[in-house]
Formats: structure tokens, sequence, C-alpha cells
């Protein structure tokens, strides 16, 4: 006869800090949480928050691993913690903010400032002055397999998890680091983006941009979206090194 | 105390909000966006499937043009759309989506020769063009007469957001991250822009601007399980409601998505279903065919979330811990085709679930998802009634959608409504009649009163907890308002909603009393306006006593045209009004290009309007005689309802398609 298993008694350790307030310092707070059923991180904290402690701060916003919010240290490593099941972990877990990001309260990080940084910086957009837009006409023709190879880098979510993931940024924190990298290398493999070679060493040539790197890789072991990062690194490395040479 | 001033502010960051912002500010005026999050992580994100443009580029596309888009949009709102917004739109979507491949996004392509599909649970050969080769390809999904819906595997959502994100950045269009608007600033019976609250901070800003624009997004999370984001709730509804002038439209409009996974309600796409993927139940029976013999499980998304009630309710699902379920199977589609094509499912399923959606079945049911009512607007997305308020995608109801949106037409709407509103907020704003007559005062009166709101939640005494009324309101949403309704129920509903709203009046924010990032807060007063919005869409629905599209009332099962051709107009002119004043808006048969008739699903129970007939008779008329004239399509469907001069001029050109046009 099949016996019920009694549900896991969670222990979970969340590292909490308000910056607002100036008696807070930061510290860590357990909370006791039975698990059920296909149990993710996003439910045990929303369960923490309505029945435990209604000050308890954190991001989600798709809750389906989609939108890049809600990456945190779970066990000490980046992830995106809403499609984090229970059961994949020990029943003590230990839960921090994101660092190198901006604090805003708890295990909520303001990743929105520093992306918006890189992208301004690296321009991450169709740099195109040329053509205008014909949008009655036919639209431009484009290989199947490269707009394929284009949307296989186009999938990062800004999550931040390879910024925390990164030797580099620990020591140099304007390095754009591997999000920073693997946007330079989509615009580069996009026929419609007619910058340069020389104009892309310009924005990437250099020790904050791809020879910064250290080849640690932490960035590739822990993108929640397995962007092939080490190869597009080692390939833009390549590329800006006969820029160079060139040059 | 802070003011901003700028010319357009637009409340929400998704892909509409984006589109307007970029739009503007390409005709020289100022714009900036406030957004709950970092707009890369809208909603808008989460669109896996696919955009609606009738591009016609791929084999199964061929002969696809606006005429055949306007007739599935049309019959696939069951009738409620306003029939010149979906010509606009039709007409746009693929400016919009050329436009989007010029600005970045990877659309998937055609391929020129020879591939396998699944069509109809058989393994079929298609022969694409050479002439088509490298244009953007297309998938089928439900409700449409084409293959249609084009992609970029199955983030399309993700690839659109961030391509028009970027388009910001390169635009500089400033953007105000975890700044949430709590209240529009209104005088004399114009918007002024918004009251908003810094969620890092705590600190209130008054933004002031000629035109604001409401892009938030749909109401889904009044629901208890809904595949939207748990920032969907709808708050930019309220804060059009609370002005006490502007109106909501058919807000009882709400659609269930057939294919949400088991328990957590994340969306698998319709492209499961279009690409091949089959509905089985607990016997593994494809039970589909025995209820919609055409279309099967590629019927509207309306029409197959009720057939696959209705089987559950004959015990025909799979008994669960989390109530039945039925299985969405696309093992039949093979490994590669899922890895390539259904990512993010794969991804889903592994990660939600523990399952290879390639080996087994996925559990799935009916699930909230889509919300076709909002802030009325005329077809230049301003408000009917408040003038300088604007909106524009999910949040507004211009009305494209009626009461059943097709599954590709949403995102499709989103960068469409969003280049056109553009447009109409820039001749606005270029209009003597848009500059400002706001005395400060009245600023900082708007910002005081809200300062107060939010001193009173966080001292009261004795109060109420706001989580509790919240889940309660899902329930009953849930319970009582969902897929099948009848009178008992939305009587309970709407009787209970009213009480909890009355006592929201009465929230405490319980021990978490920081003024500054404080997620207790928020909760409180979303929830007090989350409950208007409830009521809205809870009433409307007990009024409105016929079926139609998505509102499905058992006890009136026919659509009615005779006495329900109508629009639902919500407005809540007294803050002490515990109900929704509800008021109605004709739709006019005598001007429709396609008149009412049957969609083809089920029994035709229609109770026809007495103009109908007559229509038809004309329509008809006009297309015979014009049709032996030899006059093109264009000339024909002008004929019968002119709608190109309401389009800004820059987007009335002919659309160019291969084999058409050129």
């Amino acid at each position: 006869m099949s016996q019920e298993i009694a549900p896991r008694l969670l222990k979970i350790d969340v590292l909490r800090f308000d910056p607002n307030d100036k008696n807070d310092f930061p510290h860590i707070e357990r909370f006791e949480v039975v698990e059920s059923d296909g149990m993710t991180l996003f439910i045990v904290l929303n369960e923490i928050r309505e029945h435990l402690d209604n000050s308890l701060m954190f991001d989600f916003v798709c809750r389906a691993g989609i939108c890049g919010s809600c990456s945190m240290l779970v066990n000490g490593r980046p992830t995106l913690a809403c499609r984090t099941l229970t059961s994949k972990l020990d029943a003590h877990i230990t839960l921090a903010p994101l660092p190198l990001f901006k604090l805003i309260k708890d295990l909520s990080i303001f990743t929105g400032e520093w992306m918006r940084y890189l992208n301004e910086h690296l321009e991450t957009w169709i740099h195109d002055k040329e053509s205008e837009i014909q949008y009655d006409k036919l639209e431009e023709r484009m290989e199947p397999s490269l707009a394929d190879e284009i949307y296989e880098l186009d999938r990062c979510v800004e999550c931040g998890c390879c910024v925390a993931g990164c030797g580099t940024i620990q020591m140099r924190p304007s390095f754009v680091g591997a999000v920073g990298l693997n946007k330079v290398a989509r615009y580069h493999l996009d026929p419609r983006d007619k910058r340069s070679d020389a104009e892309y060493y310009e924005l990437i040539g250099d020790e904050n941009g791809v020879f910064g790197c250290m080849t640690l890789l932490g960035c590739e072991d822990v993108c929640p979206k397995d962007l092939p990062l080490q190869s597009k690194i080692a390939y833009l490395r390549r590329m800006m090194l006969k820029t160079a040479i060139k040059n | 105390m802070k003011i901003i001033y700028t010319d357009v502010l637009i409340i929400g960051g998704g892909l509409a909000g984006l589109r307007v912002a970029t739009g503007v500010k390409e005709r020289g005026h100022d714009a900036l966006i406030i957004s709950l999050v970092p707009p890369k992580r809208s909603h808008s994100a989460a669109a896996q499937g696919g955009m609606q443009a009738s591009l016609a580029n791929s084999k199964m596309g061929e002969g696809d043009n606006e005429d055949v888009h306007f007739g599935d949009t049309i019959r696939g709102s069951d009738w409620g759309a306003d029939q010149e917004v979906a010509r606009m739109f039709v007409h746009c979507a693929p400016k919009a989506i050329r436009e989007l491949a010029h600005w970045g996004v990877p659309w998937s392509r055609v391929q020129k020769g020879d591939r396998t599909a699944i069509i109809n649970a058989q393994k079929v050969t298609i022969s694409e063009k050479e002439e088509a080769h490298g244009l953007i390809t297309a998938r089928d999904f439900g409700g449409t007469k084409k293959w249609r819906t084009c992609y970029t595997s199955d983030g399309t959502g993700h690839s659109m957001l961030y391509a028009m994100d970027n388009r910001a950045h390169e635009q500089e269009v400033e953007i105000h991250e975890r700044m949430e608007a709590i209240s529009l600033i209104t005088d004399e019976g114009r918007c002024y822009g918004a009251v908003a609250r810094n969620l890092m901070t705590g600190e209130l800003v008054a933004y002031v601007s000629k035109a604001t624009t409401v892009a938030t997004g749909g109401y889904g999370r009044i629901y208890s399980v809904s595949t939207n984001a748990i920032i969907c709730q709808g708050i930019g509804q309220a804060l059009a409601l609370e002005t006490g002038i502007a109106t909501l439209g058919n807000m009882e409009a709400v659609q269930f998505h057939p294919t949400a996974i088991v328990p957590v309600g994340i969306l698998t796409t319709e492209g499961c279903r279009g690409d091949g993927g089959l509905l089985l139940d607990k016997d593994g029976y494809r039970f589909m065919p025995d209820y919609e013999p055409d279309k099967k499980e590629l019927a509207s998304r309306d029409v197959v979330s009720r057939r696959m009630t209705e089987h559950m309710r004959k015990g025909k699902g799979v008994q669960s811990r989390y109530g039945d379920h039925l299985w969405l199977d696309i093992t039949n589609l093979g490994r590669e085709h899922i890895e390539k094509n259904l990512r993010e499912v794969k991804e889903i399923c592994e990660n939600f679930l523990g399952i290879d959606p390639a080996v087994s079945p996925i559990p799935v049911r009916p699930t909230q998802h889509y919300s076709m009512g909002g802030i009325r607007t005329k077809y230049t997305g301003e408000s009917q009634t408040l003038k300088g308020l604007y909106s524009c995608g999910e949040a507004a109801c211009w009305d494209l959608h009626g009461f059943n949106r097709l599954g590709g037409n949403s995102v499709s709407e989103t960068v469409v409504a969003g280049m056109l509103v553009a447009e109409y907020i820039s001749d606005f704003c270029d209009a003597p009649e848009s500059s400002m007559h706001i005395h400060s005062s009245k600023i900082e009166m708007a910002l005081k009163v809200e300062k107060e709101k939010l001193e009173a939640l966080l001292t009261k005494q004795n109060g109420e907890d706001a989580y509790v009324l919240r889940r309660r309101m899902e329930e009953i949403m849930m319970d009582k308002v969902g897929i099948f309704r009848n009178g008992k129920d939305l009587q309970e509903a709407v009787v209970e909603l009213e009480e909890l709203l009355k006592r929201s009046k009465n929230i405490e924010v319980f021990r978490s009393k920081s003024r500054a990032a404080n997620p207790a807060l928020v909760n409180a007063y979303r929830t007090q306006k989350m409950l208007k919005v409830a009521l809205t869409v809870a009433y409307g629905a007990l009024l409105r006593e016929e079926s139609r599209g998505a509102h499905s009332r058992e006890d009136f099962p026919a659509r009615d045209d005779e006495n329900w051709l109508k629009r639902t107009l919500t407005s809540w002119p007294d803050a002490n009004q515990t109900m929704p004043t509800v008021s109605y808006e004709e739709i006019s048969v005598a001007n429709m290009e396609l008149p009412p008739g049957f969609r083809g699903y089920g029994k035709d129970l229609t109770q026809h309007h007495h103009e109908t007939q007559m229509r038809e008779a004309v329509v008809k008329a006009v297309q015979e005689k014009l049709i032996q004239e030899g006059a093109s399509r264009f000339e024909i469907q002008n004929a019968l309802m002119p709608y190109l001069d309401k389009l800004p001029k820059k987007y009335r050109n002919i659309n160019e398609r291969l084999g058409e046009n050129i």
C-alpha cells in the first residue's frame, strides 16, 4: 500500500534590507512554509508575503520565465525565481538579491537603470541611415536560417544573471558583460544594421568590452536562456582583433 | 511638490505605449513614459504565437488580403466590433509588421521548396514558392481562413517589444520606470496628466501633459487564475473610471484561452494547435471534431474554451488534485519542430510541469486570458467623453475585437493602434486647442488628495485586510463570471462585489507602514481600484441578456441582435457610488460592410436585427453591380463602407503583395 509522504517544511532564509529605512541593516530572516506539489519560489514568496510578512519585497511580472524580472541568488546562484521548483532544492533555501544592481528593498533590485545605460551605450538598435522605411512595399528579404540565428541571440531577457555571475564586473563595473557582448553579436550578425567592424571596435574594442572578459564564463553557466555566450564572446574577440590589426 | 511637464504622457511601456511614444516623438513632440516595470518586462513580452498581418507570402496564406482578414475579425468578434476600426486595422497591419522588420524584428521567413507540416493530424507536404523565399512567413491560428499569423519562433511578443524599446532608446524617449499612475488629473472636462507614485521611494509626482495615453493592458488579474502577468490588474481602466467622466466599453467581454497549463495558468500558445497539436480527453480521445467538425481544434478561442468545458462537464476531463483538465498533445509535431518553433512552450513544460512535451501530453484547461473591454475611445484613441485622454492596446476598447478576439490580433493591435493613435495625438498637440489651461493650484490639489488617501490607508485602525477582499473578489469572478454565465450567479456576484467594495473603503495596511517601497500599501490601493473594475465586468455581464462571443449566458443562449447589438458603457460619475452607472451605445447595422450573420459554430440561434436583411440586400446589390462594372476590390469596399479618409494620410497607400498590387 502506498503511503502519503508528509510534505516538507521549507526553511527559507531571506537576506533583507530596506535602504529607505535609516534604522535598518542587512540581516537574514527565516520563514517557514509547508511545501506543496509543483511549488515554485514564486508561490513560496507570495505565501510569505500574504500570510507571514506583508512588507517582504520582491519582483515578479510574467511568473513564466519570460520577462526576466525575478532574478535573484538562490542558494548563492543567480537564477530566475519564478521557474525554480522547490522540489529540486533542499528544504533549507537561502535567497538574496542579485548583487551589483541597485537595491530597492529585500529581493527587489533595479535592473532597469543598468540595462538602459547598457543599451544606450552600445546603441542596441538597427543603424541604417541610407534606406527609408517602405512600409507599403514588400519587406526586404532575409535568409530563413539567418533570421533563426538572429532570433537565437535576440532571446536574451536582460535578467542580469550573467552580470551577477561575472568575475570581471566585480573588479571593473564599467565592463558591459555577457549581456552587452551578446547584443553586439546580435546586431553584428544582422545585415539590416549597417555599422562597420571599425564602428563596433569603437564600442567594444577595449577592456570595458570584449578584451575585458577573463573567460571565467560564469555567464554561460547561469544564463537561464542557455544563450551561446562563450562562443559569441570568442567570435567577437577574434573579429575585433582582426579589425585592430587591419587598422 | 514635484511637477513634471511634457507634451504627451504615456502610462504603460508595453508595445502600445512604446509605439505611441516613438510616433509622437517622430512628429516633434515630447513623450514621457511612466511604467511599473522596465518596458522590456511588460506583458507584451509574453505574446508567444504571433502577429496577424495579411502578407500572403507563404503557400497557405495565398489569396489572403485585407478583405479576408477583415471578415475573420468581424466574424470572430460575433459582430460586436466597430467595422470601420477593423478596416483601419487590417489595412495597417502589413505596414506595422514591415516597419518592425525594418527596426530589427527577426521575423521567421519563408524557405522555398517542400516542407512537412501537420494539418488535421495528417502529415502533408507544403511547397513554398521560389519567389516568396526570404519574405516573412506565417502560421495557422484559430478562426482564420488563411495562415496569417507572422512569428519569430514562439517569442514574437518578446522580439517585438525589444525592437520597440530599442527604438525608443534611439529616439531618446524619456522613460520613468517603477513609477505608478494612481490618479488622472482632470479639469473642466479635460485630462491633464496623472499623479504618480514612485514605487522605490514613495515620492508623489504630478505629470502634467497636453495629452495623456493609458496603455496599461488588460484586467485579467481580477480573476484568480489568469495567463496574464501579475501586473495586469486593470488599474488603467480604474484610473479612467475614477475620473467620473471617461467611460469603459464592453467590460463583460472577457476571453478565456483554451490552453493554459494546470494548475499555474501559464499560457501555451495557440501556435501549438496552429502547428497541428490536438486536444485529447481522459481516454486519449480527440473530441473537438465531434463538436466542431469543420474547424476542430482551430475554432475561435471562445468556442474551443466552451467545448472543452462542456466536455469536462460530461465527465471526460482528467481528474487531478487541482481539478479537471484535458490534454494538449503536440508529440505528433516531432522534437525538431518543437525545439525550433515552440521552444518557449518546451521550456515552460520543463520548468513548471517537469515534462518533455515532445514525449508527454500537456495538462491544460481554459483560463482567463484577454480583456476585449477597456477604456472606450473613438477611432482616434481619444476617450469619447474626456478630452485629452487617449488609450490604446488591450487597455482600450476602440473597438476591434467586439466580444471575442482572434489569436494573433492583439499584438498586431498594439502596434497598429500605437502608430495610428500617435498620429492623432500629434495632430491634437499641433492644434491650438491643445494648449493647457489648468491652474497650478489644481495640480497641487490633485497631489494632496492622493497623499491623504495613502496616509489614510497607513493610519487606519481596525480596518479590513486588502488580501482577504482581493482573494474573495478573484474567486467570485472565477466561479460566477467565467466561461459560462447565468443570471443567478451573476446576481450573487454583483451583490457580493458591491459589499466588498464598500468594505474596501475601510482597508488598513497592517504592520508594514513604510511610505517608501511598500508592497502592502500598493496592494491596498490597487485592491480598491480592482474592485470597481470587477463590478463593471460582473454588472455588465448580468445586464447583457444574450450570448455573444466570449459572453455566454446559459439562460440566454442566443445572440440577440435586435436587442443587444450595442456596446455596454460603464462610468463612475460620483466617487461615493457603490455601483457603476451603465448606458448603451447602439451599433448601426445600416453602416456595416459585413452585416450580422452566422459565425458557423454549433447551431444558429441568432435573433436577427430587423435591419439586417435590408442591409444584406443593399450590400449584395452594390457588390454585384460593381463586379459587373469591373470594379476593383478596393472600389467595392469603398462603396460599402468608406474609411480611408479617417486614416492619417501617410498610411493610406495600398499594400504591396506577391502577385498583387505590384
